[in-house]
């Protein structure tokens, strides 16, 4: 806060406003405080959370709240959210029929109740200002098509397009006869049986689609339709195949087609065999993401291994964020990509197998990790795993210096691993750990740590209820949740590890619409539990 | 946002490079350096005891499922990967807990949903505790100390590396004064680095074995739910076409009479019947040793392979399986390929209470799928 009147220009000026963590906000004083505000974008529930590791709501919308929002906001604009639960289509309904200035309406990763497809016919037929929807999300068997085709051929401002599974491939021609201007464009379904012309049909439709930049979508894709969008490849910057259950000569071949490509979704279907052609191929690629196809089986089904992430490395000078899934890690490799790639911003390497050591050396990753901090001084986010050591965190707390976002895994030895994160990473704002032995010692040595952090995700650690409540009563400003399935915690002795832990700071003190398996740890909770 | 912050990055920055600096207290509060707890009286913890009250009982302890784990996990890799603390006192003021650290990533390892220990053979029942979950809690039996003591180095009972931590409840008085430094107990682990458990490493990291039924853990690898259902609906409808065996898992859970957390499979690891059963077998074997003592067949010897057969295929325990229908069925009557495209769940019986299958088996399930998660011993 740099003086009041500030405070006052601000607040009234202010038409975007970003929670990154909605519980340590409380919506009142959001509202009052920025009265002026056209666009919100609210984030709950802790990333691991995601993981099915609990069933905690996360950012819980329900519909009567996107009722509230419809009504009271005549001119909302942009609804963003992302992976929230707890609303249907129906909730959907009164905001297409309500908001008539909406722009844009994006619902990524959200668990949406899909009771009828027909919400989209509640946006009137004088509605033309959509620009951005996505609702890749949705199921819904049947879809309402033709109240799709209006209103996308009614708002001719429509620049993001991203279309359900439910979404047949033949209905797609039609659909972007009505959008040539789309830049976004992510398909439904891309399977169909092959027939000449709903191929030459779509062929021609993608080729007169001159802005479009982004691909995604293709769920259940059969190959014979895909050098229906060759036309549109040459300009594609970003494209995301990570549904796409073809093989890595079809992948290669769509590849070699991007020479422009930034960023590419893809499962590793593609192989180290087609990660080479795209290091070659695309010298622009700045973020690459690649998902197992078979993630809990036993053995790997596909040859992707750290050669393909090395490859690219190597051959894409501007690559910056990666997400790569494998199974198998050298110190050899990582030192490697370290050296060659030492612009990474965000680096999520996840080896299928807790605990992986090196597999030529069977050490511990920790120098391969140690090298990735040491030479990428820009690391802004980064995810382990393997087999790791306190060491790793030692290199960490040592180097990783603009470090924001750590994700920890069956890693660590001692309390010492996460000392020396919270003691050296000093800007770390994310910290989330799961399955490693860090107890309360590091946690209450570095209890003022968390006042400069947004979060602190723990579970099936190592710290005690007790250290909990200590953490509570004594960092008024932190809220200090313990989630546990199991029952009240103060029903076990205080030195029982707490299932899950969720720390963060917060401006509206404890919340209290909690589900009734989390607890907050605060000054009366010697009194309250 | 507001000045303080800055004096705490600071405080990090400097503790960074002293290695020997104790705790990071200052905050907002004006709590004293050096102990945010606000404790006056640092000197009794002070003396850095490296007082090695910690039984050391508890590193030689083998954590994890006894005899249960599929060949891969058979090792004590985390009481391997015990690094050293500095044998300076980094957190002088704090209970260690080090102890636990073994058992944590162990129970993780063998991915169990709802791991427990060797060491909750010496329990006593804590009250009100049920051993359901993920019980890191094997220390507990040994802490008879409900009431954390606040000074002193109380003795720590054996199975247990953890000690008391704090009191709170007197808020005058220093909390977390048990100053124990586990550095002895952790210099007795070799590092993972060490021959014998680089083998174990292998082992448990080699994949190439038998595809032995792989027990999940919850959340990994970390893959939204989204992507998950959509890849096995995808392999559905690919599976002719790849030309692959079906590259979605099937994972069904297992439960067992008796036992107290329940195991998934995956079917497709599995061609056979026969297949199947022999993990089962393994998988369950803990549960007819004795341990739950339920069949009366003593002791916690390891079982010859014939006698595992027995129990399981013999008088002792059927495999039923849970159809689309959702009718309880007997394992094997159909061929394998029906058996894997209609089963969704599977079930050891004891042979007694699945006379009259149909009928009675569904009554029985209902009922102990209550229970599901106590000792049924």
């Amino acid at each position: 806060m740099v003086c009041k009147s500030w405070y006052e220009i601000e607040r009234w000026c202010r038409r975007k406003v970003f929670v990154g963590n909605c519980y340590a906000v409380s919506p009142k004083m959001v509202i009052r405080r920025f009265p002026e505000f056209r666009s919100i974008e609210l984030k709950g529930k802790p990333h691991f959370a995601d993981f099915n590791l609990i069933r905690l709501k996360r950012m819980v919308v329900t519909d009567e709240s996107l009722e509230l929002i419809a009504k009271s906001f005549k001119n909302f604009k942009v609804l963003v959210l992302s992976s929230c639960e707890g609303f249907s289509t129906d909730g959907l309904a009164v905001i297409a029929a309500s908001c008539k200035n909406l722009k844009e309406l994006d619902l990524r990763d959200c668990e949406v109740d899909d009771l009828s497809a027909h919400w989209l016919s509640h946006f009137p037929e004088t509605y033309t200002s959509l620009v951005s929807l996505n609702i890749s999300c949705l199921g819904s068997d049947e879809a309402s098509f033709s109240a799709l085709e209006r209103l996308v051929g009614r708002c001719t401002n429509l620049k993001t397009l991203q279309l359900n599974r439910a979404v047949p491939l033949d209905k797609i021609a039609n659909i972007l006869r009505h959008a040539p201007q789309l830049v976004e464009f992510g398909t439904g379904t891309y399977t169909a049986d092959v027939r000449p012309d709903v191929y030459s049909d779509l062929a021609g439709v993608f080729s007169s689609c001159k802005e479009l930049k982004s691909l995604s979508g293709f769920w259940d894709v059969v190959p014979d339709y895909l050098p229906a969008i060759y036309p549109v490849c040459s300009k594609l910057t970003s494209l995301n195949l990570s549904y796409a259950t073809i093989q890595s000569p079809d992948l290669i071949k769509l590849v070699s087609h991007c020479p422009n490509l930034q960023r590419l979704l893809v499962l590793d279907y593609i192989e180290d065999s087609g990660l080479e052609v795209l290091a070659s191929s695309c010298k622009d690629l700045q973020e690459l993401r690649v998902f197992p196809s078979d993630p809990f089986g036993a053995e790997p089904n596909v040859s992707l291994t750290e050669q393909g992430l090395v490859a690219v490395s190597l051959g894409c000078p501007k690559l910056q964020s990666v997400l790569y899934f494998c199974r198998r890690m050298s110190n050899e490799a990582l030192v490697t990509i370290a050296r060659n790639r030492p612009n990474f911003t965000r680096f999520r390497l996840c080896i299928i197998e807790p605990k992986t050591a090196d597999y030529l050396t069977l050490e511990p990753l920790d120098v391969g990790f140690g090298a990735i901090v040491q030479y990428c001084k820009d690391l802004k986010r980064l995810s382990l795993s393997g087999l790791l050591t306190d060491r790793v965190f030692e290199y960490i707390g040592t180097y990783a210096k603009k470090l924001e976002m750590l994700s920890v895994a069956f890693a660590g030895d001692s309390d010492l691993g996460l000392h020396h994160v919270l003691s050296g990473c000093e800007s770390l704002r994310k910290l989330e750990i799961r399955d490693c032995p860090f107890g309360d010692k590091a946690l209450l040595a570095n209890a003022a740590k968390l006042e400069t952090m947004r979060s602190l995700w723990m579970s099936s650690c190592a710290v005690s209820f007790a250290a909990c409540k200590l953490l509570g009563q004594k960092m008024p400003r932190l809220n200090v949740e313990v989630i546990d399935e199991r029952g009240p915690p103060d029903s076990r002795p205080e030195n029982c590890p707490v299932d899950k832990l969720y720390i963060y700071r917060s401006i509206a003190g404890p919340r209290f619409d909690m589900p009734p398996f989390v607890w907050t740890m605060d000054e009366d909770s010697g009194l309250r539990l | 946002m507001s000045p303080p912050l800055l004096g705490v990055e600071e405080e990090v920055q400097s503790s960074v490079s002293s290695p020997s600096v104790e705790c990071i207290s200052e905050n907002g509060m004006g709590l004293k350096e050096r102990n945010y707890l606000g404790l006056s009286d640092c000197s009794s913890v002070d003396s850095s005891g490296v007082s090695s009250n910690l039984n050391l009982k508890a590193t030689e302890l083998r954590l994890g499922l006894p005899g249960s784990q599929s060949p891969e996990r058979e090792t004590e890799l985390c009481l391997l990967n015990l690094g050293k603390l500095d044998e300076k006192p980094l957190f002088p003021l704090l209970p260690s807990k080090d102890g636990i650290c073994s058992s944590s990533q162990k129970n993780v390892v063998t991915g169990n949903k709802r791991g427990f220990s060797d060491t909750m053979d010496g329990f006593s029942e804590v009250k009100g505790y049920v051993y359901t979950e993920k019980s890191w809690m094997f220390h507990e039996a040994g802490s008879d100390s409900e009431s954390p003591q606040s000074v002193g180095h109380g003795k720590y009972p054996g199975n247990s590396g953890v000690n008391v931590i704090l009191s709170t409840r007197s808020p005058g008085v220093q909390a977390s004064v048990k100053q124990d430094e586990p550095a002895n107990v952790l210099q007795e682990q070799p590092r993972a680095t060490n021959g014998t458990s680089l083998k174990q490493t292998v082992i448990s990291n080699n994949n190439t074995g038998a595809p032995a039924a792989k027990a999940q853990v919850v959340g990994w690898p970390p893959i939204r739910p989204f992507r998950t259902k959509t890849l096995a609906a995808s392999s559905k409808n690919n599976d002719e076409v790849d030309g692959k065996p079906g590259p979605g898992a099937l994972f069904v859970k297992v439960s067992m009479d008796g036992a107290p957390y329940l195991r998934k499979v995956d079917l497709r690891t599995y061609s056979t019947y026969q297949e199947l059963s022999s993990a089962l077998e393994k998988m369950f074997s803990c549960f007819t040793l004795g341990q739950c003592g339920s069949n009366g067949t003593a002791g916690k010897e390891t079982l010859s392979e014939s006698r595992l057969k027995d129990l399981l295929h013999g008088s002792e325990y059927v495999v039923t399986y849970k159809d689309k229908d959702g009718d309880w069925m007997l394992v094997g009557d159909v061929p394998w390929e029906m058996f894997i495209e209609t089963c969704k769940r599977l079930k050891i019986m004891k042979s007694s209470d699945a006379i009259g299958l149909a009928p009675r088996a569904m009554e029985k399930s209902k009922a102990n799928n209550k229970k599901e998660f106590g000792y049924g011993c």
